[in-house]
């Protein structure tokens, strides 16, 4: 029973800030948030000790063929995530308490992130589709009203819409794949998914399936062709950007594939060609995003498309059929991105909200904490050896070994080394090249605390086997010391060797590739696809719909009918309200009577 | 007798309102409504026997009343129109002088509603329902917005045609069986596809079926804020419900035998109209069409029992009935609410409205985020049982069938309805404050009052839709 209190937490937590203590108590309302989000970080750590038995599921409903309950998936899939989830959460409500503290809506930030954590434990531990479809739209939600925290601003209102509407064009294909495994598989529930029926139906149909359920994570972790929202989605406060859009909503996507796969038991890829096509999505958006990261002047959009590159990395894991080890990387990618993130935010606070990197520069000895952090996360990200990086990407150029994906995976790990010591280059060594990171000074204890915690995490997390989401998975299953290992490290040295020679003392960008930096011109595309299709398709549409059907085909119709009216009118409109009741009697009088004789 | 007073007691109220004039007719009203809900309680718990008096006796014809004739259906929509004729009691602003009309016409069509969706006869499940459709006319027509005589002419005609030949069609199941009671229907013997196609264009176009839908959006856009949120969130409904309750019972075949096209024109419903939705520039015309646009996720569940003979598919598509109703009510309020403080409702003349009346972006967002299917909302729980319900039986060997290739069609419209109600509520409410919004107030208690007792529903029903699933056992 005590497992429910996982949800009811966050859940009260959140209605409690929105509902009764609001703005005026919102200094009690964060730190409801923050003791709450310990108090399940507890529990969690308890669960994976093996402390409670799983409680059983609740069922929401419950009509003919179609049962949907709420309940808990007991395995070390969702323990561990549930780790993560908590763990990240709580640093980041601690980070947030001095962050946000001068906000005018801090309540409500503290609210919407208590609802952010109930969803997104709903998602971990959904022991069917219907639940984790659920709560991956309540994710969704939260993460709109998060994004666009900041709402008279233009820019961070259009971007939780953009958000959103990304998200719900991954659903749509998430429900119909959800569907199709309802029949194929014979089941929502995971537990209960027939693998072999699955796979039975054919390589069209069960490839079809899998394809729609990878729709979702398309949207949700923002892979090509919806990755357009998530760099926007940095508009929302930097700590929401550490946990949602970098740890743990946005991995959320492979987590789910991870568990749909470990279900049905795909093992054979030959008997699923569509899953090549999973791997190529992941391959193409890691490259792709590494790319556009090259180019970033804002240090928060290096870090969105880093986070892009490296899902990428974990779905090409799963589309190669290692889902264990895209959830080893998801899993020491969570601590340090978040670690980059709240570092990045902690800069961004110490300079005033300036996000400019070429405005940055020598912040390392103004900041050494958050320097030294940055820098650690900065190694894990690069996989420098003997980070948690370094494991958790040997796993994944394991799975790619031998194949195309291999070469991808290697040019993305040079680029990530770049792109990454390019940031630390401009904008914590060199000279300050800006009045407001001239007077940068260390942030407060509850801001680099967190950041401490997460870098210990981004050296130590694969040691800690027992947190890690992956059923029966030690580092040393993906780890190898092998002619991977050697490339692995070559390509570090050849990014790390471009990076100082280009950047190292630059004041600003000797490169520019306005494709790069321009994304590719994917965000203005489908600003046109938007235009010119959907509206001026709607615009069409509506057209018809005024003129044709209403005005000619029913217009003609009602024409015809007021002629009728017309006669009526003479004769029998006299505006005499009795003289109306008398019509109505005799026009029922004669409905009766043709139904009685007829 | 106490589905009896359930019909009463709105009638003796209008009747009392027309009487004595202006003075206390929103008191009246208030009472009536509140004592209906107690009503409809009582009578829901306690299975009271119904009530019979007979008017002809060949063919049988009685006035007879039983909320358990239908299973669960009728308990439900009675629910419906007596949360909906509160919250529209209390909505809207009167104009004054006109307090006589105002509330006595709500009376009316609530009277109106209850009764069709409690009658056991046929033919006074017909009437109570024509019954209701006067006030509409007459609330349009005198105190609608806009091209108001034009709207009030456009909907009567639309609905006295549907009606008509609805008419029609209920004549041909009565002379066939020889009685009008409902709990005797059964399949037809004879002519089952003329009578399944005269119940799909009379039941079809009072639901505002594709492409008999042309006058919902101006009618709902015209009427005043009461009249919207019954005729759009209860009385509609009565359409669906005739579809469940008597063509499907008559007319199973036939009904299969018009499936294809069933399925085409509620796919018209869902993306046609929902493109229409997304080109409107004004607020209640937006909402107007969304509320075309979800009835054909309803039609949809019908589709699905027609084809399958789904086990959830009719219990989906009550829930969908009761989630719509109370959202689009809810929306209607709203936007009346909206109007009353920008004095406009052009979405691009409105800006940061969020600002000023944080409790009305709130309001407005949630039943935003209901009819766009958010989980932990009512409409939710109806949307994804409609769906399960076009997959129900089916099997990879037959590869996807219509119901299967309008099921994936259809849920296309979760995205269609996120872009123009997330766009509305990006244009009205956030951003900075504009000309229009600058000064407003906020809501006040009694302006927030009939939102939140429908925006509790909708959590309540959201979060445990058995509330409303249980009426079925």
């Amino acid at each position: 029973m005590i497992l429910w209190l996982l949800f009811l937490l966050p859940l009260v937590s959140a209605a409690l800030i929105h509902f009764v203590l609001k703005q005026k108590l919102s200094n009690l309302a964060s730190l409801i948030g923050t003791v709450s989000t310990l108090a399940t970080l507890v529990i969690a750590i308890m669960w994976t000790n093996g402390s409670f038995s799983t409680p059983d599921s609740w069922s929401w409903i419950s009509v003919g063929s179609f049962n949907a309950s709420i309940g808990l998936a007991d395995d070390q899939l969702a323990k561990g995530m549930m780790i993560v989830v908590c763990g990240i959460g709580f640093l980041v409500h601690v980070f947030s308490l001095a962050y946000m503290d001068k906000d005018g809506a801090k309540a409500r930030y503290f609210g919407n992130l208590s609802l952010f954590m109930f969803s997104m434990t709903g998602i971990v531990l959904a022991e069917n589709f219907v639940m984790m479809f659920i709560f991956w739209e309540l994710v969704g939600l939260s993460s709109y009203l998060l994004i666009g925290h900041w709402y008279k601003k233009d820019t961070a209102a259009d971007a939780a819409k953009k958000a959103f509407l990304s998200n719900r064009i991954g659903d749509f294909g998430f429900l119909i794949g959800i569907l199709m495994t309802w029949m194929l598989a014979g089941s929502i529930v995971f537990s209960d998914m027939d693998g072999t029926a699955f796979i039975g139906s054919g390589s069209w149909m069960a490839g079809a399936a899998v394809l729609f359920v990878f729709c979702g994570a398309i949207g949700k972790s923002a892979q090509l062709p919806l990755h357009v929202w998530l760099p926007d989605a940095m508009e929302g406060p930097t700590p929401v950007s550490a946990l949602i859009h970098a740890a743990t909503m946005v991995a959320a996507g492979v987590y789910m594939m991870a568990r749909f796969f470990g279900s049905v038991g795909l093992e054979a890829r030959a008997q699923v060609p569509a899953i090549e096509v999973i791997a190529w999505i992941g391959a193409i958006t890691s490259l792709v995003a590494a790319l556009m990261a090259t180019q970033q002047d804002d240090i928060k959009k290096i870090l969105a498309y880093s986070t892009l590159s490296q899902l990428g990395y974990m779905v090409m894991a799963v589309g190669l059929l290692e889902p264990d080890a895209g959830m080893f990387h998801l899993y020491t990618h969570a601590w340090f991105k978040a670690l980059l993130f709240l570092g990045s935010g902690a800069v961004i606070y110490a300079c005033h909200h300036e996000q400019n990197i070429w405005k940055m520069g020598g912040l390392f000895k103004k900041m050494p904490i958050t320097g030294f952090t940055f820098v650690i996360g900065t190694c894990a990200l690069t996989a420098v050896p003997f980070t948690s990086g370094f494991f958790s990407k040997e796993g994944i150029l394991h799975a790619a070994h031998g194949t195309p994906f291999y070469w991808i995976a290697l040019g993305v790990a040079a680029l990530t080394t770049f792109y990454m010591f390019r940031l630390i280059f401009v904008a914590f060594f060199g000279k300050a090249k800006d009045e407001h990171a001239e007077h940068a000074k260390e942030v407060e204890f509850r801001m680099f605390a967190p950041l401490v915690i997460l870098a210990v995490m981004a050296i130590a997390s694969p040691f800690l086997g027992k947190l890690i989401p992956a059923n029966d998975f030690t580092p040393d299953t993906a780890f190898h010391w092998n002619e991977v290992t050697i490339a692995s490290m070559i390509v570090f040295l050849i990014g790390f060797a471009a990076a100082f020679v280009i950047y190292r003392g630059r004041s600003s960008d000797p490169i520019n590739i306005p494709l790069f930096r321009n994304k590719f011109y994917i965000d203005e595309f489908y600003a046109g696809l938007v235009k010119w299709f959907q509206d001026i398709l709607a615009a069409i549409v509506h057209f018809l719909d005024e003129f044709i059907i209403n005005g000619l085909l029913v217009g003609g119709l009602t024409r015809c009918a007021q002629g009728t009216g017309n006669l009526f009118r003479r004769n029998c409109q006299s505006g005499n309200l009795q003289h109306y009741a008398l019509l109505s009697g005799v026009g029922i009088l004669i409905a009766i009577y043709f139904t009685i004789f007829s | 007798m106490l589905t009896l007073a359930l019909i009463l007691i709105p009638l003796l109220a209008a009747a009392a309102i027309f009487v004595l004039g202006s003075a206390g007719a929103r008191k009246i009203a208030i009472g009536a409504a509140v004592a209906n809900i107690a009503i409809a309680v009582a009578a829901i718990s306690t299975s009271c026997s119904g009530f019979t008096l007979n008017v002809l006796e060949n063919p049988n014809m009685n006035l007879a009343l039983d909320l358990h004739a239908n299973g669960g259906i009728s308990v439900i929509l009675l629910i419906l129109s007596v949360i909906v004729t509160l919250a529209a009691v209390l909505s809207g602003t009167c104009p004054k002088g006109h307090e006589g009309l105002w509330y006595g016409s709500i009376m009316m069509i609530s009277a109106g509603a209850i009764g069709a969706f409690i009658a056991k006869d046929l033919f006074f499940f017909f009437a109570f329902h024509e019954l209701a459709l006067i006030p509409t006319f007459l609330m349009i027509g005198m105190l609608g917005r806009g091209e108001r005589k034009e709207v009030a002419w456009k909907i009567t005609i639309y609905l006295a045609f549907g009606s008509i030949i609805l008419l029609a069609g209920i004549l041909m199941i009565a002379t066939q069986l020889g009685t009008f009671d409902m709990t005797e229907l059964k399949p037809l013997a004879l002519y089952q596809n003329e009578v399944a196609l005269l119940l799909i264009i009379g039941f079809g176009t009072l639901v505002s079926l594709f492409p008999f839908h042309s006058w919902a959006a101006p009618a709902y856009a015209s009427a005043p804020a009461p009249v919207s949120m019954l005729h759009a969130g209860v009385l509609k409904k009565f359409g669906i419900y005739g579809l469940i309750v008597v063509a499907y019972k008559v007319a199973p075949d036939g009904m299969a035998h018009w499936l294809p096209l069933l399925l085409i024109l509620l796919l018209f419903n869902i993306i046609w109209v929902g493109l229409v939705t997304i080109n409107q520039r004004r607020l209640d015309t937006m909402l107007g069409n969304s509320s075309v646009m979800h009835m054909g996720y309803i039609f949809l569940a019908i589709a699905a029992l027609v084809d399958n003979g789904s086990s959830f598919a009719m219990q989906a598509a009550v829930l969908l009935m009761f989630a719509h109703g109370i959202s689009i009510a809810m929306s209607f309020c709203l936007a009346d609410r909206i109007e009353s403080k920008t004095g406009t409702l052009e979405i691009n003349q409105l800006g940061g409205l969020a600002k000023n009346t944080p409790s009305l972006a709130f309001l407005f967002g949630l039943v935003g985020m209901a009819s766009i299917g958010l989980p932990g909302l009512a409409n939710f729980a109806g949307e994804i049982m409609v769906f399960f319900s076009g997959f129900e039986d089916w099997s990879h060997a037959d590869g996807f069938g219509p119901l299967q290739i309008a099921t994936m069609i259809a849920i296309w419209g979760v995205v269609i309805s996120a872009v123009y109600m997330l766009r509305a509520f990006r244009n009205i409410f956030q951003g900075e404050t504009v000309r229009r919004t600058e000064e407003v107030t906020p809501l006040s208690f009694n302006e927030k009052i009939p939102a939140i007792i429908l925006g509790l529903v909708l959590l309540v029903v959201g979060i445990y839709p058995n509330t409303i699933l249980h009426f079925f056992n």
